[in-house]
């Protein structure tokens, strides 16, 4: 995801030199080829998060659309204030990236564990806030990101990570749920970068005769309201899936409206529940420990149905 | 209130000459008060220790025009002491922003003047603040924007002592220093009192002056209620852009200068000028009238 996010952003630079890059001193890597291409783009804020957000904010107010780039939390939580009243408030084109939502870094400790960061982004009014699920799907939203005015939040998982659609997204147009694979028995909501433990409980459920929709939410604010009325209407269970806890982001998001809707439909939030991290491991050890890898969702989603 | 506008400028003869940067600082200091009887709202203690440098700000330093005021090569203010709204208000107000007349509705109910300054439908506001430690950030992201585009403007950020607690200005001090940013001018003032205590009582600057060189900026001190002193500085600053680093004018003030009882007394952070105290408020002013 980190890499197709940074060749559609420097596929974008190229055409649009108002486009301007910032980065808490991370990305060496995935920013090489930006850094080389447009050296005079990409400022390096220094490890000074607070100072980097507010400067995106005065630099957006000179006619510019600037990407704010930082790992895990660091973009989100401590300069969450300066998200809020420097760029939201003031309606500035600042596009916060996050790389590394969930578990991507799970070996690095708690510190470095993203799981709180859609619930804090979505509340903020305005906001808006894209979670791809695999490569393709962060391809359309940064390009519909960078487009779009007003201030951001792209939620990415890590490089090298499996695709899950086939080819590219075609014809995407925001806030669009996809889905991915069709089935009767019970819908399978995913958001973000767990996409692919989503689409492997359905494999295993299809095993046990059991047909489950996966849909996909590469935009988790404004929320495809349309698609979630739809799949509360057509079934009596559906599951959320997401690599963050489940108190008040994508599961939390889908029960507002199940509540609001009053359709009957049962909803079962997966995620991290209201706990830390208590042990490090690598992405997926860290889902099957906290219960949100494709065996465990299909374990879970079978005895869902039962109940 | 039939008048308010009639209420502020009596005593005058015709129009006062907000021209002049001791009129408007006077002015500042009438309408704060006011203002802030009137809304039975508090900061009054800054609004009157920010006064002249907004004044000199408005009557000799700022590229700005109430006629056009998003001009794109208008200089930036941002008042980063959010708390001091009144006094940018007032300024804005009388240098033909917006009508005098609005100033008596801050505070109030359904008022866009808030207590802390606000950009929201307010020609000549930048930016809204009021949490503390945002401004310097904003500012130095402007003062970048205008660098990358080799325009000529210049940004300025009027920050707290109190505020420089905040961790994230001294970030900002150091990317402002980082990217060379000759045409950012920050001013502090000094009043040397925050909410609760002196600043020496609560995390002591000294060397303040100092301390800014150290992070790379140019860096003066001076009487931050002498418009003269504070005309000169701001030359002094602006005379900087070749020096490519930004500058920082440390404005020694005095919390609630111009109103003896209010002077130094921390009581005026939070208190609301009412009854007899205005009375009394209102006479002193009269007396410093320009």
């Amino acid at each position: 995801m980190r890499d197709a996010f940074a060749r559609v952003l420097e596929e974008e630079m190229a055409q649009n030199r108002r486009i301007v890059l910032i980065t808490g001193d991370l990305g060496f890597g995935v920013l090489r080829r930006i850094h080389e291409r447009f050296p005079d783009r990409l400022i390096n804020a220094g490890i000074a998060e607070q100072g980097m957000v507010s400067m995106a904010a005065g630099l957006a107010s000179t006619g510019r659309t600037v990407l704010v780039y930082s790992i895990g939390n660091f973009p989100v939580l401590r300069p969450l204030e300066q998200i809020r009243n420097d760029c939201v408030y003031h309606k500035v084109d600042v596009k916060i990236v996050c790389v590394g939502g969930g578990f991507v870094y799970g070996s690095l400790g708690m510190s470095h564990h993203a799981t709180e960061d859609m619930a804090i982004m979505r509340a903020i009014p305005e906001m808006i806030c894209y979670t791809p699920g695999d490569p393709a799907e962060t391809e359309a939203v940064t390009h519909d990101m960078i487009w779009r005015r007003g201030t951001c939040y792209l939620r990415l998982g890590r490089g090298g990570e499996p695709k899950v659609h086939e080819g590219p997204v075609k014809g995407w147009s925001f806030p669009k749920a996809i889905t991915l694979r069709g089935g009767k028995d019970i819908a399978i909501l995913s958001c973000g970068g767990i996409l692919t433990q989503a689409v492997e409980a359905a494999e295993r459920l299809a095993e046990k005769g059991i047909s489950a929709r996966v849909v996909s939410f590469p935009c988790l604010k404004p929320l495809d309201g349309d698609m979630v009325r739809e799949l509360l209407g057509s079934f009596r269970k559906i599951i959320t899936v997401e690599e963050h806890t489940i108190i008040g982001g994508f599961g939390g998001a889908v029960c507002e409206m199940a509540a609001e809707t009053g359709s009957g439909c049962r909803v079962k939030r997966i995620g991290l529940d209201d706990c830390f991290t208590t042990v490090v491991g690598d992405r997926q050890y860290l889902r099957e420990v906290y219960g949100m890898d494709g065996k465990a969702i299909a374990e879970k989603a079978e005895a869902f149905l039962k109940e | 209130m039939e008048n308010y506008e009639a209420l502020v400028h009596s005593g005058f003869e015709g129009k006062p000459d907000v021209r002049d940067p001791k009129t408007l600082a006077w002015l500042i200091r009438r309408n704060g008060l006011e203002m802030t009887h009137l809304s039975r709202g508090s900061h009054i203690g800054s609004v009157l220790s920010v006064a002249e440098i907004i004044a000199v700000l408005y009557t000799s330093v700022l590229n700005v025009d109430p006629k056009e005021p998003n001009k794109p090569d208008r200089d930036r203010l941002i008042l980063s002491k959010g708390h001091a709204g009144s006094a940018v208000y007032a300024a804005l107000a009388e240098t033909g922003f917006f009508p005098v007349e609005q100033l008596k509705t801050h505070y109030a109910n359904g008022s866009i003047l808030s207590g802390h300054v606000s950009h929201k439908g307010v020609p000549g506001v930048e930016v809204s603040t009021g949490s503390l430690g945002h401004g310097l950030g904003v500012g130095v992201g402007m003062a970048l924007g205008a660098k990358m585009d080799a325009a000529t403007w210049r940004t300025y950020v009027v920050l707290g002592d109190g505020e420089c607690d905040e961790g994230s200005v001294w970030e900002s001090a150091l990317q402002a220093a980082q990217y060379r940013l000759s045409r950012l001018i920050a001013v502090v003032d000094y009043n040397h009192m925050q909410s609760l205590t002196t600043v020496e009582d609560t995390l002591k600057l000294e060397p303040f002056e100092q301390k800014w060189k150290d992070f790379g900026w140019n860096a003066v001190s001076v009487d931050g209620h002498d418009t003269e002193a504070l005309q000169k500085a701001f030359a002094w600053a602006k005379d900087n852009a070749g020096s490519r680093k930004p500058s920082v004018i440390l404005a020694h003030t005095v919390k609630g200068k111009g109103i003896s009882f209010m002077e130094n007394n921390i009581l005026w952070h939070y208190r609301t000028p009412q009854g007899e105290e205005y009375d009394a408020a209102l006479k002193e002013l009269e007396a410093i009238r320009p």
